[in-house]
């Protein structure tokens, strides 16, 4: 049991790499519905005992996402029928290196930043990962769809933070964690398909109307 | 039980409104804003005569920072109740009652927001604040207004991400350290044996997270482009409430960090995020040409001076919430007032507004006496906490910063009155008729206007009492 969670770990650091690397938005949105059942299997694999609060937080996250936002996301591409190209400002090589750049830098502040004794000592370092590679995502891809999807890895990166400190967060919050992700996708998926009929076109690098 | 009340009675509010088939027209709408508005202020002032026993376990309490914040966004919310009456009687939002209840939702999140004694939950109502008003922004159905929306979407949610994030740091600081997780009271009580490490680090994040709603440079890039494209009463409620509401998620920090023993890491970052927000304001002030554009670069300027003032710590920390009231008034009067114009000519740019003394003569007195209550002349409020602020540098020991900090203030002075006596005295168009004002939208910008002229003159005994205590639980002291 020592070694699953840690396995686990390692792979959302995979599907964190997956997305900075593909070239195609599907491709994206399927690494991320991964991390997300990733990340309903942790809850479980972490609690020193079952309790409905756990079984509830990863079956609220399974659904979440693993299931709707994935969804939901695909559901906007097909409708707003977006190229499947990501269109990055950077190309694929040096986001790779930022992401290796971004992975060093995570376990240089998690090694400055102790956990208390008895949690898992790797989710710090995994957690900051994902958070700097999510707002990688955010910031050098053009397509309005993408920057939702680093916006998701910057919440995933965060709910895995959360992790350590399950047992005292009450379980009202983690579920208002949950809704604000959704609600978040919910209004800026409004807004992506306002964007879509405003311009033809998923492309926020051409939202440069407002300048000084 | 009256702090409940006074979270829970908007957002009731505002879900019968939508609720509602009855509230149709404009008119009961409006009345419905005013009359919601009314009792609010009217619980506030109760909570200033008798105050209240803390609720929910503790979670919310009416202690003096979040005193100050609720009074400020009461009464500005009651100014713009009273502006909305003119206001929709004139234009039509989209959404209709969505608006108004936005705007409510917009007012019991705010006050969660000021009551909240628990950092998760402070959290949870600043993330209601901008769901809740950011609709509102997308009132126009063109390019401009969606670009506005999509930075402001953007931008304050990942600032909201690192907030959270930053304040699971603070619940791992904790960790092992008796007391309830992230209870105000608690964390202070026990500051000392909070681990120093998550402490610092947690502060670094929700400062930029809060910073980033607050439009702190450098995240400040959405704040001139959604002032620019939000309805002049959205963008007051913005720069008056949703402001202060942000700056008190980092007061709270920093009572933490204070008490933590952390002044030394905290002083220098909070400084320097505050005089670049000054220079930045101070660079793109001059020479603008939308007033609009410039209210918000102001904003920019004024948040500045706000963490400026806690960063220099003893009488800066009593400048500093006294100026949030101040500048909270003030730039909700100046965003109403501004509102006129862009309701008579259609635009906010100068070369559309020339002559509003002759065309707007209520409006246009307004508009001169709210510049020179923003720049911080005598004998309005600004000028005092201006003052403390730059009398806490220069007593601390920062000869620098004062010096700077009066460079750049003169400066956005002189940005300032070049667009505003431009808008306010040029010659009118030629085909340019005098434009009658209605009541509604002078009285708001109006009593707001007065408020910020007493508070120059004199501050009320219990006022004073409040901002002393305030000060002391930011480790400073009253002047």
């Amino acid at each position: 049991m020592q070694t699953a969670p840690q396995l686990v770990l390692l792979f959302v650091v995979l599907s964190d790499f997956a997305v900075l690397g593909t070239t195609r938005l599907t491709t994206c949105i399927r690494a991320l519905a991964f991390q997300g059942l990733l990340l309903a299997a942790l809850p479980l694999m972490l609690a020193s005992h079952f309790s409905t609060h756990v079984v509830l937080l990863g079956l609220g996250t399974l659904v979440v996402k693993a299931f709707v936002l994935p969804r939901f996301l695909t559901w906007a591409i097909r409708e707003a029928a977006v190229r499947r190209e990501v269109e990055p400002l950077i190309g694929y090589v040096p986001s790779l290196l930022l992401g290796v750049l971004a992975l060093g830098l995570g376990f240089a502040m998690s090694a400055r930043l102790p956990l208390p004794a008895g949690r898992e000592a790797l989710l710090v370092p995994v957690s900051l990962t994902t958070v700097i590679i999510g707002l990688l995502v955010l910031t050098t891809r053009r397509k309005a769809l993408t920057q939702v999807v680093g916006y998701l890895m910057l919440e995933n990166g965060i709910f895995l933070f959360g992790l350590t400190q399950a047992e005292s967060v009450p379980f009202l919050l983690e579920l208002g964690v949950l809704l604000d992700v959704f609600v978040a996708v919910f209004i800026m998926g409004i807004v992506v398909f306002h964007i879509n009929r405003e311009f033809d076109s998923l492309d926020s690098a051409r939202l440069t109307e407002l300048q000084d | 039980m009256r702090l409940i009340a006074v979270c829970a009675f908007p957002l009731l509010a505002g879900l019968l409104l939508s609720g509602l088939p009855a509230a149709r027209g404009p008119r009961v709408r409006s009345a419905w804003l005013v009359a919601v508005a009314g009792v609010h202020l009217g619980l506030v002032v109760t909570l200033w005569l008798a105050p209240a026993d803390s609720a929910l376990a503790g979670w919310l309490a009416a202690d003096a920072p979040g005193l100050l914040v609720l009074t400020l966004t009461s009464v500005v919310f009651l100014a713009t109740a009273l502006y909305s009456v003119g206001y929709l009687q004139r234009e039509r939002p989209r959404g209709g009652r969505l608006f108004v209840s936005g705007l409510l939702g917009f007012l019991g999140a705010a006050s969660v927001v000021a009551l909240s004694q628990h950092l998760a939950m402070l959290w949870v109502g600043i993330e209601a604040t901008t769901l809740a008003l950011a609709p509102l922004i997308f009132h126009r159905h063109d390019r401009r207004s969606l670009e506005a929306v999509w930075k402001y979407l953007v931008l304050s949610s990942v600032g909201i991400a690192l907030a959270l994030l930053g304040t699971f740091f603070l619940a791992t600081a904790q960790a092992g350290v008796a007391g309830r997780p992230l209870v105000m009271a608690d964390l202070v009580a026990h500051a000392g044996e909070l681990h120093p490490a998550w402490v610092r680090a947690a502060f670094l994040f929700l400062l930029v997270g809060f910073g980033t709603k607050m439009g702190l440079a450098p995240m400040h890039t959405w704040k001139p482009d959604t002032y620019g494209e939000a309805p002049s009463l959205v963008a007051g409620l913005m720069a008056g409430a949703l402001t202060s509401c942000a700056f008190l998620g980092v007061v709270r920090v920093t009572q933490v960090g204070m008490a933590a023993g952390q002044a030394a890491f905290m002083q220098p970052v909070l400084l320097g995020f505050g005089l670049l927000s000054l220079a930045v304001a101070a660079a793109f002030i001059v020479g603008q040409t939308d007033v609009k554009r410039l209210l918000a670069w102001s904003s920019v300027e004024h948040m500045g001076l706000l963490v400026l003032g806690l960063g220099l710590g003893g009488v800066g920390a009593w400048g500093t919430v006294l100026h949030m009231i101040n500048n909270g008034l003030a730039k909700c009067w100046l965003f109403l007032v501004v509102g006129n114009v862009v309701l008579a000519s259609g635009s906010s740019v100068a070369g559309a507004n020339r002559g509003i003394l002759r065309l707007l003569p209520a409006s246009g007195i307004l508009l001169v006496l709210g510049l020179f209550a923003v720049t911080g002349s005598p004998p309005f409020g600004l000028f005092i906490s201006e003052f403390t602020i730059l009398r806490a540098a220069i007593g601390g020991g920062h000869p620098w910063i004062a010096a700077a900090t009066l460079a750049l203030l003169a400066v956005i002075f002189v940005g300032m009155a070049v667009l505003i006596l431009d808008v306010a005295l040029g010659d009118p168009e030629p085909h340019a008729a005098k434009v009658p004002e209605s009541a509604w939208l002078v009285a708001g910008p109006a009593a707001l206007a007065a408020a910020v002229l007493l508070l120059g003159l004199y501050i009320p005994a219990p006022l004073r009492d409040v901002l002393e205590r305030a000060a002391v639980a930011l480790g400073g002291g009253a002047p």
